[in-house]
């Protein structure tokens, strides 16, 4: 599955405590982005990428490509799977499709992870200009 | 210091009323029994990062303004626009939720709630199958069987496993936290022999390994309340489970299906499903069935991704079957504090719980054409009202991308990822903090907030802010009827 440091993955987005803290402390407040700038990893996956904890990492997928730090999962095993908190840098990658129903798709949509050491993860104003051209 | 009992914590579905809350100076300086979420909430709302003064976006930088100021020039864009999203609802109050209700009806515009983008597939799925369900105090009291599938209330709803469910004192199930705490407190022994055998007995660490596994298996065959986990990722809630089961991603649909073929005495011709051994099936089944009182809650791993609705269908289904041999209730864990109150409202206004358009002058609803996300994700909108929401921050960034071009309208208190790239902002109070009102929880038991201390001067509650945009809406539609006759 890894070609040239680059590892294939099922994204995951939802909710983590430290989220959960944030967004009700204020989504301006320094807690809030560095909760949901992140991406929880199977410490096997790390492995495999070569990347330590704390290291920036570049997911993509169909719908968007968005830098955060990676950072080992305490709730592994789970390879294959990573894991972003609902949030701006999270809406970059998932899929807007909603079937008909109303509903996007926030989990299980493919995506590919790969080391972005000389990539910076954006505060959150960076990220609404780059994104919206507002904020 | 004043002391404010039996306070209701705005935050969760849960919506705990048990919350002690100290005020001093017109602030809340202490929280007791609350969880993470409440504490930093209730300690916040007079924050650094409150908005206090109405804000209108001026060459692309925000100004203050007057609050008579702010509303005409929302007033002005609602009533202007042809087809207006007006989003949110589910950080607010009921009576909130009303006005709002009355003033999309007004303006002919899409309005929809939170709902939309977490439990809407459960709430289609619920029209079509019916849901066999309970309040929360029948499980504290009754339920030795507790299922979580697809939610980590650990993370989100951080007391409903204390207060309603596993870990609470029930007056005919015993709570399970002595249980728990003593598997804690095994392995931490565990831990500790394992570490010790390390350092002084020069054995092979397999050999060490293999004298220390027996030690305890799953126990989900013990007698009093159990708790089974099903989830992607081993969570903190299953940690705490006595059986829990890792699916994979996306697949949640075949093992309800599974569980079903099971529970109906059927054979399965596999070894695994979804990535689960057969046997772990059998063995969950065997205390479905042989349970008293069993209750399942659901979260968003099953609705937001793999079948979405249809993971609710057979989750239903499931629970319809169980109810062939025993007692089985399902409910689904709702996020926000009113988010039930939401669906409820726009129902007895409008006759459904989310997606309603009102652009043919009466209440229309088909999720996929009149839900808020399918609506941006078309480019349709031509202006938008979020309230008590914050949709840049929750929805893909396709949807987001038309909500920021549209003229937008935040009220609420934070300045939150909305506020950000909103053009016009009016601050609001914190609902169950400094104004009072009422919501449903996750159970559709309506619950009153209570107001403890007063907003910051000059900031009005939502409802109180609709009311005032509603009737400026109308006085701007008259004006404009007049000017036409004349």
């Amino acid at each position: 599955m890894v070609e040239k440091h680059k590892l294939k993955v099922v994204l995951l987005t939802g909710r983590t405590i430290e989220q959960g803290v944030g967004k009700e402390l204020g989504k301006i407040t320094s807690e809030y982005a560095e909760s949901v700038s992140v991406c929880y990893m199977d410490p096997e996956d790390m492995k495999k990428l070569d990347i330590k904890d704390g290291a920036n990492v570049q997911v993509s997928t169909a719908f968007g490509s968005v830098v955060v730090k990676a950072k080992k999962s305490l709730r592994a095993p789970h390879p294959g799977v990573i894991y972003i908190p609902y949030g701006p840098w999270a809406n970059v990658v998932v899929d807007p499709e909603t079937h008909g129903i109303g509903m996007p798709t926030f989990k299980g949509v493919p995506a590919t992870v790969e080391p972005a050491p000389d990539k910076p993860v954006l505060g959150l104003s960076e990220l609404l200009k780059q994104q919206f051209g507002k904020g | 210091m004043p002391v404010v009992k039996a306070v209701s914590c705005p935050v969760c579905g849960s919506l705990c009323d048990d919350i002690e809350l100290t005020i001093e100076n017109g602030e809340v300086v202490k929280v007791k029994n609350g969880c993470a979420m409440c504490e930093a909430k209730f300690l916040s709302h007079r924050s650094e990062h409150r908005i206090r003064k109405p804000l209108i976006r001026k060459d692309g930088e925000f100004v203050e303004t007057t609050l008579e100021e702010a509303i005409r020039r929302t007033a002005e864009i609602l009533a202007e626009a042809n087809y207006p999203v007006l989003y949110g609802w589910s950080n607010t109050s009921c009576e909130a939720i009303s006005v709002g209700i009355e003033l999309a009806e007004e303006v002919g515009g899409v309005i929809d709630n939170t709902a939309v983008v977490c439990h809407g597939p459960s709430l289609l799925s619920v029209q079509d199958m019916g849901i066999p369900s309970c309040t929360l105090g029948q499980i504290r009291h009754r339920a030795d069987l507790i299922i979580y599938w697809g939610c980590d209330p650990w993370s989100a709803h951080p007391r409903h496993i204390e207060r309603y469910t596993a870990f609470a004192e029930g007056r005919f199930e015993k709570s399970a936290w002595r249980g728990y705490m003593a598997k804690i407190r095994s392995l931490i022994g565990l831990k500790k022999i394992r570490s010790a055998a390390k350092r002084l007995v020069l054995k092979e660490p397999s050999e060490i390994e293999a004298r220390l596994k027996p030690t305890f298996v799953p126990s989900i065959a013990r007698e009093g309340r159990k708790l089974i986990v099903v989830d992607v990722r081993r969570t903190k809630t299953a940690e705490m489970a006595d059986f829990f089961i890792q699916v994979e991603p996306g697949k949640d649909y075949e093992l309800l299906q599974a569980l079903r073929a099971l529970v109906r005495d059927q054979e399965l011709e596999v070894d695994h499903v979804a990535g689960v051994p057969v046997e772990y099936l059998e063995e969950v089944v065997d205390a479905m069935v042989s349970c008293d009182f069993g209750a399942l809650f659901f979260g968003l791993g099953l609705t937001m991704g793999g079948a979405k609705l249809r993971n609710i269908d057979a989750a239903l289904s499931l629970i319809r079957d169980l109810n062939m041999r025993t007692k089985f209730v399902i409910m689904p864990m709702r996020g926000h504090f009113n988010v039930t109150g939401a669906n409820m409202v726009f129902t007895w206004q409008t006759g459904y719980p989310y997606a309603v358009d009102f652009s043919l002058g009466y209440p229309r609803y088909n999720p996929g054409e009149t839900s808020v996300v399918d609506v941006l994700l078309r480019g349709e909108s031509d202006a938008a009202l979020v309230v008590a929401s914050d949709p840049v921050s929750s929805f893909p960034r396709k949807a987001a991308e038309h909500l920021a071009r549209n003229p937008l309208i935040y009220v609420g208190p934070h300045m939150d990822v909305t506020a950000q790239v909103a053009d016009v902002v009016i601050p609001s109070a914190f609902v169950g903090i400094e104004a009072p009102g009422t919501a449903y929880r996750m159970d559709h038991v309506p619950i009153p907030l209570k107001k403890v201390v007063d907003p910051p001067e000059g900031v009005l509650p939502d409802e109180e802010i609709l009311r005032r945009i509603l009737s400026e809406v109308r006085k701007i539609k008259r004006e404009k009827t007049k000017a036409e006759a004349a």
